[in-house]
C-alpha cells in the first residue's frame, strides 16, 4: 500500500510492528510500532502513559516525513 | 463433430529446409502438417480431436531480424486458415526459435485464437511469453520431442476447447505466476522430508514456491513545514466506524473504506473498532487509537504543530488480503489525496 | 524416550445408555457427559451430536478438533498441565481411537472458526471429513468476556476427548506403532554417518484465538526449547487458536503431527531425526527476533545438518518463518520450510508477507484464497450465518440457497502448514 500512495510522489511514512515485512514490501520512511495488536498503544501502561508513547511514535513519524532520504530508512524512537 | 482445425508454426530446421545457412528464409504456408506436425497427427488423444490443416514455416534469423513485417506475414497466414488453435513449436532451446514461438503464440492468443507453445525452460523465449501463454516445459534438445507433444497435445486441446486448466505442476507448463491448487500424490509432510533428503546430498530438488523479488519506488520529497502540511491517516489495520457499515471482510478484503474523521478528536469503544480478523480485536476496539492515532494529531493540529488532517481516513483489512488487491486500494486511495491536495501520509499497519 | 501407540480403529460413534467402545463404535452417554462439561459455570448449556464420514452434514464454526486418546502405561496422562496434572509424557503406551474425534463449535468468539463439511466440494478439503464426529456445541453463560468464552470452550473439547480416550484404556490395540528418540550421544554413536535433522515446529501465539499451550504454558510466554516428538503425542501441545481455519493446527494435527510420522519413517534410515525444536510467533518484533535467534542457536548446538520448519497461519508470521530459516540456513544448517499462500482470489499476487533468497526449498499446502462453492448440506451443526463473517468469508458468502461461496480459508485444516494434505499450488 505504501508504494502504491508513494508512486503518486506523496511521502509516507508508515508505522509498522513487523519492520522487516515493511523493507521487504518496499516502505521508505519506517517508524517501529509496539505490537500488532496495538501498534500505537500499549494497553499494560495507564491511558496517560500510553498517550505519551503514541506522541513519542506520532512525533518520529512527522519528523520522518520531514526527513529527506534516498534509502530505506528506520527512524527508531525507543 | 468436425475435428479442430490446428495450424502449426515451425523453423526452417524442422521444416527439413535446413540449419543455419537457411535461417533466413521467409515465411511459407504449407497445406498439412511438416515435420514435427506428425507427432502430433499421430497422437491418439490429439488426432480423435484435432488435426493440424496447414504448417506456417518461417527462418528464424528472418523472423528476429523482421519481426514486425515477420509477424504480419505470419498471422495472415495463421489467419487464413481459419483455425481453432494455433502450436508453435515445440522450441526446446533454440533461443531465436523459442523467442519466435513466443511471438507468434502471444500475437494469436491477443487476436482471440486460442495457441500453446513449448520450450526448455532457459529458453530466453520462456522468460519473455511464460505469463502470456502457456508454455510447455520441454527438454533441452529435440530428444525430447516426444515427451513434449505427450505434454502439449492434450494442454492444447483443453485450451482450444476453453476448458478449466490446471495447476502447472499438473499439465507441464512453466509457472507463469498464476498460482493454483491441486491434490500432490504425497502430503506436504512426506514431499518436505524427501526435498530435505535430496538437499542434504546436494541432489537436484524442486521448490513449489520460488521467492519473489519486490520492487520498489523512489521516496517522496520530505515535508519542509510541518506546520502547514495537510496529513491523511490510512490504516491496514481495520479501524472502521463501530458496526462496520461497509462490512469489510475480516480476511482478503475485497475493498477499503473511506470515512469522515473531522468531528472526531479521540476515537473510542463507542465509535470505532477493527474489522480485522488477523490480531486479537480486544484492544483495538477498546481504543482504536492505538492503530489510527486521531487522539494525537488532533492534539498537535490544536498546537499548531501539524496544519491539517485531512477530512476523510483511508481503512482495509491487511489480513489475508492480496498485495494486487492492496496495491490496487492504495492506488486508487492515492489518486484521491492527490487530488484533495494532501501532503504527507501517516500509514499504520497492524 | 520411547512410546507405543496402542491403535483401536473406530468406524462410529453412537449415543447409548452406558458409555464405552465395543467392537469399534463409540457409545456415549450423553446427559453423563453433558453433566461433566456443563461442571464448567461459564458454560450456559451444551449440545452433542454426531457428524460421520459422507453424512450430508456441515460443521460451523468450528473451534478445535481432537483426537482421544488415553494413556495406558507411563509416566503422566493426556493433555498435561491442562487436564492432568504436569508430568514428562512421551513414553509408555498411549491407546490411539483412531477414526474419531471432538469437534467444538457452539457461538462464534472470533472471525477465524472454520467449516467442516462432511461430504461433497468441502469434504475434499478438511481431512476431518474422514472422521467420526463427537460434536460438542457449548453456549457461553450471557455475558462473558471473549478470552473466558474460548477457554470455556477449549477446554470442554479437552474434557470431552479426555471422557472418551479414557473409555478404551483396557482395549486391546488391534495394532501397535512405536516411536523412540535417543539421546544426542547415542544417536551420534549409532548413525555416525547419517545426517542430523530436527523439525522445528512454530507455534501461533498471538493473543485471543491465536495462542498455543505447552504443558499448560501459553506458548507466547516461553522461549524457544527442546520437546521430544513422543511428548507431543501425548498431548503436551494443545491448541488454543485458529489462525484462518485453513491454517490453524488444531490439537488434533499436534496429535498426528505428520512432519514426526515421517520423518520417524526416515529415522535410521537416511537420517537420524535429532528431536523437535519449539517456536513461538509472538506480535512484538523483538520477540520475533529473540525467538528466531534461539531456534537457530540450537540447531547449530544440537550439530544439525538439516530442518524442516513449519509455519501456522500467515501474514506477519511469515516473517518469522523466513527470519527462522534465514538464520538456520547462515549456520550451515539446510532448510525446508512448509507454509500456504495467499496469493489473490486470482492466484497472480504474491504469496507471503516476507521473502528472502535463503529460502530455496519451499513446500506449500496452497493457495488459502482460491474460492470454493460449497452446496447446501441437509444439515448444519451450529451457525450458518457466521460464513458471512469468518476469515475467508465475505458479505454474501452465505447464498439463499444455504450453498457458501468462500475463500478456502475457511474450511478447517485446508491448506495446513504441517503438510498434513496433499493439496499444493504452484
Amino acid at each position: 500500500m505504501v508504494k502504491a500512495i508513494e508512486a503518486y510522489g506523496i511521502p509516507v511514512v508508515h508505522i509498522a510492528t513487523v519492520v522487516p515485512i515493511s523493507q521487504t514490501v518496499g516502505a521508505n520512511r519506517i517508524v517501529p510500532a509496539i505490537a500488532i495488536p496495538h501498534p500505537l498503544g500499549n494497553p499494560a501502561l495507564t491511558h496517560e502513559e500510553e498517550k505519551e508513547i503514541r506522541k513519542k511514535i506520532v512525533n518520529k513519524a512527522l519528523e520522518a516525513l520531514q526527513t529527506p532520504v534516498e534509502d530505506q530508512t528506520v527512524f527508531e524512537w525507543k | 463433430m468436425s475435428k479442430l482445425r490446428v495450424v502449426h508454426y515451425i523453423n526452417q530446421f524442422f521444416a527439413n529446409i535446413g540449419g543455419e545457412e537457411k535461417a533466413d528464409y521467409q515465411p511459407e504456408l504449407r497445406e498439412g502438417f511438416v515435420g514435427p506436425g506428425m507427432a502430433f497427427n499421430q497422437n491418439k488423444e490429439f488426432a480423435d480431436e484435432a488435426e493440424i490443416v496447414a504448417t506456417v514455416i518461417c527462418g528464424d534469423s528472418y523472423f528476429n531480424e523482421n519481426v514486425d513485417s515477420a509477424l504480419e506475414t505470419v498471422m495472415g497466414m495463421i489467419k487464413s486458415q481459419n483455425p481453432d488453435l494455433v502450436i508453435c513449436g515445440p522450441a526446446f532451446n533454440a533461443g531465436r526459435y523459442g523467442v519466435a514461438c513466443g511471438t507468434v503464440a502471444a500475437a494469436v492468443n491477443k487476436a482471440g485464437i486460442p495457441a500453446i507453445t513449448g520450450m526448455y525452460k532457459e529458453n530466453p523465449g520462456a522468460d519473455m511469453f511464460k505469463k502470456e501463454v502457456y508454455i510447455i516445459s520441454t527438454k533441452n534438445s529435440a530428444a525430447g520431442m516426444r515427451d513434449a507433444v505427450k505434454k502439449m497435445a492434450p494442454l492444447a486441446i483443453k485450451v482450444a476447447k476453453g476448458e478449466a486448466i490446471g495447476a502447472s505442476a499438473e499439465e507441464g507448463y512453466l509457472p507463469n505466476g498464476i498460482r493454483k491448487n491441486f491434490f500432490e500424490k504425497k502430503r506436504g509432510s512426506q514431499r518436505a522430508v524427501e526435498m530435505l533428503i535430496k538437499k542434504l546430498a546436494d541432489k537436484e530438488f524442486e521448490t513449489e514456491y520460488e521467492m519473489p523479488s519486490f520492487d520498489r519506488v523512489a521516496p517522496g520529497e520530505a515535508i519542509k513545514d510541518m506546520s502547514k502540511a495537510k496529513i491523511a491517516l490510512v490504516t491496514s489495520g481495520g479501524i472502521v466506524p463501530k458496526g462496520n457499515p461497509d462490512h469489510i471482510e475480516s480476511s482478503s478484503a475485497s475493498k477499503y473504506g473511506q470515512y469522515d474523521i473531522s468531528m472526531f478528536t479521540d476515537l473510542t469503544a463507542e465509535t470505532h473498532e477493527t474489522a480485522h480478523g488477523g490480531y486479537d480485536p480486544v484492544y483495538a476496539n477498546a481504543d482504536a487509537d492505538r492503530v489510527l492515532p486521531v487522539d494525537v494529531i488532533k492534539e498537535y493540529i490544536e498546537e499548531g504543530k501539524i496544519g491539517s488532517l485531512h477530512q476523510y481516513y483511508y481503512a482495509t483489512v491487511g489480513n489475508g488480503t492480496a498485495v494486487a488487491s492492496a496495491k490496487k486500494y492504495a492506488t486508487e486511495i492515492g489518486k484521491k489525496l492527490v487530488d484533495d491536495h494532501v501532503d504527507a501520509v501517516i500509514l499504520t499497519s497492524t | 524416550m520411547k512410546l507405543e501407540l496402542g491403535i483401536i480403529p473406530i468406524s462410529d460413534i453412537q449415543f447409548g445408555p452406558e458409555s464405552k467402545v465395543e467392537n469399534g463404535t463409540i457409545y456415549v452417554n450423553a446427559e453423563e457427559l453433558k453433566a461433566l462439561i456443563l461442571e464448567d459455570e461459564a458454560l450456559q448449556s451444551v449440545e452433542l451430536d454426531i457428524a460421520r464420514p459422507g453424512e450430508s452434514v456441515r460443521i460451523m464454526p468450528v473451534k478445535d478438533v481432537i483426537e482421544p486418546r488415553v494413556k495406558v502405561s507411563g509416566e503422566g496422562a493426556m493433555f498435561p498441565g491442562v487436564i492432568s496434572k504436569v508430568a514428562t509424557v512421551g513414553s509408555g503406551r498411549t491407546n490411539v481411537l483412531r477414526g474419531s474425534a471432538v469437534v467444538t463449535t457452539g457461538k462464534i468468539v472470533g472471525f477465524q472458526e472454520g467449516i467442516i463439511d462432511m461430504t461433497g466440494e468441502g469434504a475434499k478439503y478438511t481431512p476431518f471429513s474422514q472422521l467420526n464426529n463427537l460434536v460438542v456445541v457449548c453456549e457461553p453463560v450471557d455475558g462473558l468476556a471473549k478470552h473466558a468464552h474460548e477457554k470455556a470452550v477449549r477446554l470442554a473439547g479437552l474434557k470431552t476427548a479426555d471422557y472418551i480416550g479414557k473409555l478404551a484404556k483396557n482395549i486391546e490395540a488391534e495394532e501397535i506403532e512405536t516411536y523412540e528418540t535417543v539421546s544426542v550421544k547415542e544417536g551420534l554413536q549409532r548413525w555416525p554417518d547419517l545426517p542430523r535433522v530436527a523439525y522445528v515446529l512454530m507455534l501461533q501465539s498471538q493473543g485471543l484465538l491465536h495462542d498455543t499451550y505447552v504443558y499448560g504454558v501459553d506458548a507466547k510466554q516461553s522461549l524457544t526449547t527442546v520437546i521430544m516428538p513422543t511428548e507431543i503425542m501425548d498431548g503436551a501441545i494443545l491448541s488454543g487458536n485458529c489462525v484462518s481455519a485453513c491454517d490453524k493446527n488444531t490439537t488434533y494435527h499436534h496429535l498426528n503431527n505428520p512432519v514426526i510420522k515421517d520423518l520417524f519413517a526416515q529415522h535410521g534410515k537416511t537420517l537420524n531425526f535429532v528431536g523437535v525444536i519449539i517456536t513461538n510467533e509472538n506480535v512484538y518484533l523483538a520477540d520475533k527476533m529473540r525467538s528466531s535467534d534461539w531456534t537457530a542457536k540450537l540447531c547449530d548446538w544440537l550439530g544439525l545438518d538439516g530442518a524442516i520448519v513449519s509455519q501456522e497461519g500467515f501474514g506477519n508470521p511469515d516473517t518469522d518463518l523466513i527470519m527462522n530459516c534465514k538464520k538456520i540456513e547462515a549456520k550451515g544448517v539446510k532448510t525446508v520450510i512448509i507454509t500456504d499462500e495467499y496469493a489473490g482470489r486470482d492466484g497472480a499476487s504474491q504469496s507471503l508477507a516476507d521473502a528472502d533468497a535463503a529460502a530455496t526449498a519451499v513446500v506449500t499446502g496452497g493457495n488459502a484464497n482460491e474460492v470454493i462453492h460449497l452446496p447446501k448440506l441437509d444439515k448444519v451443526i451450529g451457525y450458518p450465518e457466521v460464513a458471512d463473517i469468518i476469515a475467508g468469508g465475505f458479505d454474501g458468502s452465505l447464498q439463499a440457497d444455504g450453498s457458501i461461496i468462500a475463500e478456502l480459508q475457511v474450511i478447517t485444516g485446508a491448506t495446513n502448514e504441517m503438510g498434513f494434505n496433499t493439496l499444493s499450488a504452484r
